[in-house]
Formats: C-alpha cells, sequence, structure tokens
C-alpha cells in the first residue's frame, strides 16, 4: 500500500537474507523489552541460553553436512529461530526445556529438511509444539506479570531468576511467581460466564495489562518491519481479521461463553504470531493472494484451536497445520503472468 | 532349482528389511513400538505367523488357482493369527490386553501377505519357511531397537514389565539410566515413533552408503550385462 508513487529511476538494491534477518532481530526488541519489564529477566536469561545454543547447534550441524559455517552462521536465522522460541516459552522453564527446543529446532526441523530455505515448518514452532506436548508442566508455569502483585514492584531477582532456570528451587517460589494465563483463565472457568470471569479472576483484572502491553509491543516491532518491506501485510492483516470476525461471530451469538473478539487479539502469542511467525517467507504462502488465504485460514484454525482445543493458545499447532497447507495454497494461488488470459491454477498445464 | 540361503537371510535381515526398506507394517511398528516388551511381544507373535503363514502358503501353491489365492491366503493367515492371539491370551494375557487390537491386526499387515504373495506362492517349502522367518526377526529387530530407543528417552528407564512375556523372575530386569527423569512425552507419543523410525532408515541408509564406498575403492568386477543406451531424445 505504498501511498506514495515515486516515479523512475528507482534504485535497485538486493536485500540479503542477512539483513533482513538484522531486522528481524531489530524488531523483536520492543516485544523483548516488554516481556521483560513485566515478567522479569527470564526472558533475557532465555534469549541468551537460546541464541548461545542455537549457535553451537548450527555450526555443529553444518560441519557434519560439510557447510561453510561461517558463512550460514553470519546470516542470522539461527538467532531469529532462537529468540522466537525463547519468547514462547516460559521464562522460567529449566535450562534443558530451552536446550531440548533448540536442538529439534536446529537439528531436526531445520537442518534435517535441508537448512534454511528448504523447511517445510517453522523450526521454533516445531520445537514449541514439541516442547508443550512433551514437557506439560513446564510449559504452562507461566511468569505472573508484575502487574499482578497488587500494587508492589515485585518481579523475580536476577540471581533467583538463573536460580530457577540453571538450578532448582523449592515449589513454593513457582507458587508465588507463576499462576495462569489469562487464556489459562478464560479456557478452564468452570460453570462461571465470561462476565463473571472477568470480574472475579486476578489474572483478568489485574494481569491482562502486561498481556495488552506485550501485544502491543510486538505490534510495532511488526509495523516497523512491515515500512521496512520485509514482508507485505497481506499475512498479518488477513490473519488478524480472520481471528478478529471468527470471534466476533461466537461471541455475538453468545457472550455468556465465548471470548471477546479483542481479548483474542490482545492476549497469548497473536500479535508475535500474526508479525513475526505466520510471515515466515519460508514456510508461509508465497503469492499475494495466497498470503491473504494464508493467513485468513490461519486466524480461523487459531480461534478453532484455542476455544475447543486441549492446550490454552493455539498459534503454534495452527501455524505447524497452515505450513502443511502452505505448497497446496501456493499451486491455487499463482498469479497471472504476463502474455497469459488466465492464472495458471492447479496441476500443471490445465489452465493454459 | 538351487536356493540361495544365505541371500534370503540377509535380505530379510538387511538389504531387504520389511520395516526399513519395504517400509511395510508400519501401523503396527508406530503404535506398539513405546516400549521393548511391547514391541518384543508383537514381533515375535508377527514372526510366528509370518513363518508358518509361509509355510502353508508355500505347501499348497501348486493347488492354489491363480484368481483366488489372495482370499486364500488371507484365510491361512486369518487362521494363523487367530491361533497366536488365543495361545497369548493363554499365556500371556497382561500383554493381549496391553497389545489389543494390533494381535489381530497382524492379519492386515502387509509384510505377511507380501511375503505370501510374493515369496511363498513361487518357492519351495524350505526357502518359504527361512524367509518367513527372516523377514520376521528383520522386523522383530527393528521394532525392538525403536522401542528401545523410544522408551530410553521417554521414560529413563529400559527393559520395564519384561515380565509380561518372559514369566515372574524377569520383573527386575528393568534397568533405570537416569534416575529423577522427568520423562520425555514426545518419544512415547506417536510423533517420537516417526522421528525415531525415520532416524532409523537414515541409519541405515548411511552404512549402507559406507559401505557401498568401501566396496568401490576395492576394484570392482567387471560388469557383464549390457550397457544401457539413450534411445529416446
Amino acid at each position: 500500500m505504498a501511498l506514495i508513487r515515486l516515479s523512475s529511476p528507482h534504485v535497485y538494491k538486493a536485500n540479503s537474507t542477512a539483513n533482513v534477518m538484522r531486522l528481524v532481530l531489530i524488531a523483536t526488541l520492543p516485544g523483548i523489552l516488554a516481556m521483560t519489564f513485566f515478567f522479569g529477566w527470564g526472558t533475557l536469561i532465555q534469549i541468551a541460553l537460546a541464541c548461545t545454543l542455537a549457535l553451537a547447534f548450527e555450526a555443529a550441524v553444518l560441519k557434519l553436512r560439510k557447510r561453510p559455517p561461517g558463512f550460514f552462521l553470519s546470516d542470522g536465522s539461527a538467532l531469529v529461530t532462537a529468540i522466537l522460541l525463547a519468547v514462547a516459552i516460559p521464562p522460567f522453564s529449566a535450562w534443558w526445556v530451552t536446550a531440548t527446543g533448540i536442538f529439534f529446532a536446529i537439528v531436526i526441523a531445520k537442518h534435517l529438511y535441508g537448512g534454511l530455505g528448504n523447511n517445510p515448518f517453522n523450526p521454533a514452532m516445531v520445537a514449541y509444539a514439541l516442547l508443550l506436548v512433551s514437557f506439560p508442566v513446564e510449559m504452562t508455569r507461566w511468569t505472573s506479570p508484575m502487574t499482578q502483585h497488587g500494587g508492589g514492584w515485585e518481579i523475580a531477582g536476577f540471581i533467583d531468576t538463573l536460580q530457577v532456570i540453571f538450578g532448582s528451587v523449592d515449589a513454593g517460589f513457582y507458587d508465588s511467581f507463576t499462576g495462569a494465563t489469562p487464556l489459562d483463565v478464560l479456557k478452564h472457568r468452570g460453570g462461571l460466564t465470561t462476565e463473571e470471569l472477568w470480574r472475579q479472576s486476578d489474572v483478568l483484572t489485574n494481569g491482562v495489562g502486561a498481556w495488552y502491553a506485550v501485544s502491543a509491543a510486538w505490534f510495532m516491532g511488526g509495523i516497523f518491519l512491515l515500512s521496512r518491506k520485509i514482508f507485505t501485510w497481506h499475512t498479518p492483516l488477513s490473519m488478524l481479521v480472520a481471528l478478529f470476525l471468527t470471534a466476533s461471530a461466537f461471541y455475538g451469538f453468545d457472550p455468556d461463553n465465548y471470548v471477546n473478539p479483542v481479548v483474542h487479539l490482545s492476549v497469548g502469542a497473536t500479535m508475535l504470531g500474526a508479525f513475526f511467525i505466520a510471515t515466515d517467507p519460508v514456510t508461509s504462502a508465497t503469492s499475494n493472494k495466497g498470503k491473504m488465504v494464508f493467513g485468513a485460514l490461519l486466524g480461523v484454525l487459531i480461534y478453532v484451536i484455542r476455544t475447543w482445543g486441549n492446550y490454552p493458545d493455539a498459534v503454534a499447532f495452527a501455524v505447524l497445520l497452515m505450513n502443511l497447507c502452505a505448497p497446496f495454497i501456493d499451486q491455487y494461488t499463482q498469479p497471472r503472468t504476463y502474455g497469459h488470459n488466465r492464472a495458471n491454477r492447479g496441476m500443471k498445464g490445465k489452465n493454459q | 532349482m538351487s536356493v540361495d540361503y544365505r541371500k534370503i537371510t540377509l535380505n530379510g535381515l538387511w538389504h531387504n528389511n520389511p520395516a526399513l526398506v519395504q517400509l511395510l507394517g508400519l501401523c503396527p511398528l508406530l503404535a506398539v513400538t513405546s516400549s521393548v516388551v511391547n514391541a518384543l511381544g508383537l514381533g515375535l507373535a508377527s514372526t510366528l505367523v509370518l513363518s508358518s503363514s509361509n509355510l502353508t502358503v508355500s505347501l499348497f501353491r501348486r493347488l492354489v488357482p491363480e484368481t483366488v489365492r489372495l482370499p486364500i491366503f488371507v484365510m491361512i493367515i486369518a487362521s494363523f493369527v487367530t491361533a497366536i492371539e488365543l495361545l497369548m491370551q493363554a499365556f500371556t494375557y497382561e500383554l493381549y490386553l496391553i497389545l489389543g487390537i494390533f494381535i489381530p491386526l497382524i492379519v492386515t499387515n502387509c509384510v505377511i501377505m507380501g511375503r505370501a504373495d510374493a515369496f511363498a506362492a513361487k518357492n519351495p517349502v524350505s526357502a518359504s519357511v527361512l524367509d518367513g522367518l527372516m523377514m520376521g526377526v528383520g522386523f522383530t529387530s527393528v521394532l525392538v531397537v525403536l522401542g528401545a530407543i523410544r522408551e530410553v528417552l521417554g521414560t529413563g528407564a529400559i527393559f520395564s514389565n519384561m515380565h509380561l512375556l518372559f514369566g515372574e523372575n524377569a520383573r527386575d530386569w528393568m534397568i533405570v539410566l537416569a534416575e529423577h527423569y522427568e520423562g520425555f512425552l514426545f518419544a512415547i507419543l506417536p510423533p517420537g515413533a516417526f522421528v525415531g523410525l525415520g532416524l532409523l532408515i537414515a541409519l541405515k541408509n548411511i552404512i549402507d552408503a559406507r559401505a557401498e564406498a568401501k566396496r568401490s575403492i576395492a576394484p570392482a568386477p567387471q560388469s557383464s550385462g549390457s550397457k544401457r543406451v539413450r534411445v529416446t531424445g
């Protein structure tokens, strides 16, 4: 949606993978800052740990595959995967949770499929889904945001956080610093209606603000990437609109049992998913029309899995399912090429 | 017609392994390999069915009309599976309960039907029995290896519950490899079986490729067959 039409001559400069990844890394900064502000040091420690491990695994696999490590390590794609996984897992996850996740992301989901550009699934989301399925206790122990500790500025200290991640603490620590996320509360509501829940739950009355702020931060990062033309508006917009419309339809029919569509947009991993995960150029659809289909189906799937699935959030599962559909979408959304009356659709040669 | 027993053995165990090369019988392979004892139990049952059905099919191979051979093979296989099922129910009742539907489903295991039609129906009795046995052993060993990998990764121990198959004194065969292991649920769940099988197939391909490379360094015997000529433009 370029509003200012510039006339020729245009200066053309090829973008490199390293440059794209660097911009993505910059764009994650607001989200990371917001998460650190509200959830404490855990996020930063996880990011440091994940990045170190990701570079180590990447280097090791590249060496095994006899590829030049320097060239591929400096493109930053391993770092982006590491950061996306590190912000997706709970900040207090033990180090071995992160290590298992990074191992699967880099070694299995990325390099066993042929490395960057050949992976059919988003590596960070493969790792997240694996961790969620394998370690349900660790992966659902989210840190309570600082806003929830009634007025006080209480958040686990740096040393304590290190202790949680690399050592062990008594169960009392988890009781005082972790709790349900808004999506958890909205899912396991007992017999309460949404409105009653909203009035009673401390997580929703006090804690949800932190989630809104984190979502806003991811949104800012996404807008930055959009303005730098790292991706087009098609995927994020269609995903958010589809999620909003689906949620509105159910909320409109039955506001007691379904969640407000605005909440769907602003809690959990919606914004992170819309701007940083669904827009992965490797694993999503290619053409603009294809991206719209991809995003819209993704939005609907997120709503469906969130509302009727077993796990509170759904972005990882929805993204993986849509990754699987991306080649199919591509085949049916090829743009019309110059010199042909119609776009070539489906199997080769059908409409030529 | 001379029978190359060595070739049949190697085919079953390695070169034409039902699980790693033919990729047959994946349904039980993926479903029951969550522990060594399950894998071994189903593997032994499949091996028994495979060799006895191969024996029977081979015995009757001249009497069976070509057009109705498949229904007849299925009948033969189904009778053996029923016998095995009753045996397991009698002697290893707990394992029978754990394996559940996968024992009757041995009937539909493509390995058994495949070997009956592709080998036993065309070969003498001794070769067919050996083929069935070796295919079965090859299948079982992959099941057991996969079961061991998944059990170790998933629970941190190996050979648990072996008494289900070997009686009471096998109860303490369990070896705990890692104390306080948190459990890696992924390995126990079906996706773990897919990833594990994929890695095993990759491992076999690597070993084959290494062996091939080693052989090609040694002076290769001149092939006497005709060279392929490209005839189409």
